[in-house]
């Protein structure tokens, strides 16, 4: 009795109910393509965020205000000011340091149109190259410029539609804001997170005016001498600003940081939608049991006879065995194209990036979970006897 | 192994449960059937045909006694073996047919080669070869619903003579079938017998009995 034979006589046992093959089939290609899928969307979301952030320079730090694990001491926590700001730049690692405020959703108006824009950051020139903003249109502002703005991508086909928006004026937050120039679109389709083109960049002075109010600052953004020099600038920041407050009242970020502090997260984020998709397979796998015991009890009488006329106990092992096995391979091969087919479309937002391992991992588990939840079945099938199996009706 | 009996049964006994609900369905039954025989076990209801069957069949092992197949000794071996037994010395022919539904005859008749081992080509021949001999060779396609009783009965014969074994063995073939498709078996039956292969038929029809070199009745498990 070859393998080969046996394989045969599972195929036909399999194609005798097409109907319930491809039911069970259908169970371990959903866990599958969900496996696959879910990672890959996990990992798609996590590289928009590491590019998002990368976005920003990688020779930036940004110092925002709150310590952290500083207990306590919340109390006496001293607020980022402009002359912390100023002091840093003249730190012998730092190139220049931005003050940063910050308005959510500002309502924008022009002639009639009106949108809005998710952030409005108020800050000085330097910002601009700190944070690897490229003016595409017009030009950036000046220090000491009035209320002029330069606005992201989408504000401009949001309020312009068209219409060239160079020294056109808006209105945000009753202050008329003269358009000086376009930003570069950063080309990040808009996830699940802020469409980062959604911004305009003013003046420090005219954003606080209108917008913010004269409080503290949201951030410092600091841009070292060169990628080299981003932790020796990280340090000096540190003792800078140690210095001025007394206490450890802030965080000085590098990208590096930020980064393996979100790619952490969104690893947990694509373990949990990792392991919600392997119950999906957990449950394909529990009805391939089912449907093999369903197959061993109506089959009862065929094992019997094939028992008779001399099929060894591995035999039969083997064709139930096999069974079960074929139709989670063909689940499994099902659910990678059906996985690598959903892949390539874009998912809320997200681009979904697949993973190789989880394909081999899936395809493996799935034919594992065929052996292990079919070798149940199959071995009740080999340890019948066939004097039973034959009177079984 | 030419000079031993096909079956040599030796005061075999078969006692199913124990205690006070203990069944002695055979008490002490001693057989002997010769190359080329053709004998007709019979009895009623009860009186251990079935269970005689079984052990003959090597589907079931006897509780006490000896029983030689071929001269080789069947009690003790595992199921394994008893597959391998079955395979190459024993053709079963049953009551209900028992053909796998859903496969062709020629499909059903090479069942027990495939499981012999036997190649492709090899079991395509000598399964036509026994569809001839049982005058299906025009049939070979059906599946065992597209076939009469008798056919289906035909089908379960020639797979049974598929691997020549030393054994024929019948459990009630007629039982369910017409008077015309009794008759088709029972003249293939003859043939068979003519040509020199050993039958045991297990029956309760004396018509059946009556085509058999030699009968032994059994009567609440011994022959009596």
């Amino acid at each position: 009795m070859s393998p080969l034979e046996v394989l045969r006589f599972a195929l036909r046992g399999l194609a005798a109910d097409r109907l319930r093959s491809g039911l069970t089939v259908l169970g371990v290609l959903i866990g599958v393509a969900a496996v696959i899928l879910l990672v890959a969307f996990g990992n798609g979301s996590s590289e928009q965020v590491k590019k998002s952030i990368q976005r920003l320079g990688a020779d930036s730090l940004t110092v925002s205000p709150g310590g952290d694990g500083g207990g306590g001491v919340r109390a006496q926590a001293r607020d980022l000011t402009v002359k912390d700001a100023e002091a840093l730049a003249k730190s012998p690692s730092i190139r220049s340091a931005s003050p940063v405020v910050s308005g959510q959703s500002a309502a924008a108006a022009y002639a009639g149109t009106s949108g809005t824009i998710d952030r409005f950051i108020g800050t000085t020139p330097d910002y601009f190259a700190a944070a690897s903003k490229t003016v595409a249109a017009g030009t950036a502002f000046a220090a000491g410029d009035g209320n002029v703005v330069v606005i992201g991508s989408t504000v401009a086909s949001d309020l312009f539609a068209g219409t060239d928006p160079l020294g056109k004026k808006i209105t945000v937050g009753g202050i008329r804001f003269t358009v000086i120039g376009v930003l570069k679109a950063s080309g990040a389709t808009s996830g699940g997170f802020s469409d980062p083109d959604s911004v305009a960049v003013a003046p420090l002075a005219a954003v606080q005016a209108g917008i913010t109010g004269y409080g503290a600052l949201d951030q410092i953004v600091v841009q070292a001498r060169g990628t080299g020099a981003v932790d020796a600038a990280q340090a000096e920041a540190g003792q800078i600003l140690l210095q001025r407050h007394g206490t450890a009242d802030f965080t000085v970020a590098t990208q590096a940081g930020v980064q393996s502090a979100v790619s952490e997260s969104s690893r947990t984020f694509t373990v949990l939608l990792g392991a919600v998709a392997a119950i999906s397979l957990l449950v394909g796998g529990i009805g391939i049991t089912n449907i093999m015991l369903v197959t061993v009890a109506e089959r009862t009488r065929e094992i019997g006879i094939r028992k008779a006329v001399g099929a060894p106990p591995g035999a039969i092992l083997g064709q139930f065995a096999a069974e079960a096995t074929v139709l989670s391979l063909i689940g499994g091969l099902l659910g990678v194209a059906a996985g690598v087919a959903g892949s390539l479309f874009t998912i809320a937002g997200v681009k979904p990036v697949l993973v190789p391992s989880s394909i081999a991992l899936a395809l493996g588990v799935s034919v594992a979970i065929g052996l292990f939840f079919g070798g149940y079945p199959a071995a009740r099938a080999a340890r019948l006897r066939p004097i039973e199996a034959l009177r079984h009706e | 192994m030419t000079g031993a009996p096909v079956l040599d049964i030796r005061e075999v006994t078969k006692v199913y449960g124990s205690g006070d609900t203990a069944v002695h369905a055979l008490r002490g039954v001693s057989l002997t059937v010769e190359h080329g025989d053709y004998v007709a076990v019979m009895g009623a209801s009860g009186s251990g045909k079935s269970t005689l069957m079984n052990i003959i069949g090597c589907l079931d092992v006897p509780s006490s006694g000896d029983y030689l197949l071929d001269g080789l000794h069947v009690g003790g071996l595992d199921e394994r073996r008893l597959a391998i037994l079955r395979n190459r010395r024993i053709g079963f022919v049953f009551q209900s047919f028992n053909l796998i539904p859903r496969m062709s005859a020629r499909a059903n008749v090479e069942l027990p080669l495939a499981y012999g081992g036997v190649r492709a080509a090899e079991r395509r021949r000598r399964a036509a070869a026994a569809l001839r001999e049982v005058g299906l060779a025009d049939r070979a396609r059906h599946e065992p619903n597209e076939l009469s009783g008798g056919q289906q009965q035909r089908v379960a014969i020639a797979r049974a003579l598929v691997t020549a074994p030393t054994l024929l063995l019948a459990d009630e073939p007629t039982g369910a079938l017409d008077s015309a498709s009794t008759a088709d078996v029972l003249a293939v039956f003859d043939r068979l017998a003519r040509a020199g292969r050993t039958i045991v038929v297990i029956t309760h029809e004396d018509e059946v009995a009556a085509h058999a070199e030699r009968v032994v009745r059994l009567v609440d498990g011994r022959v009596a």
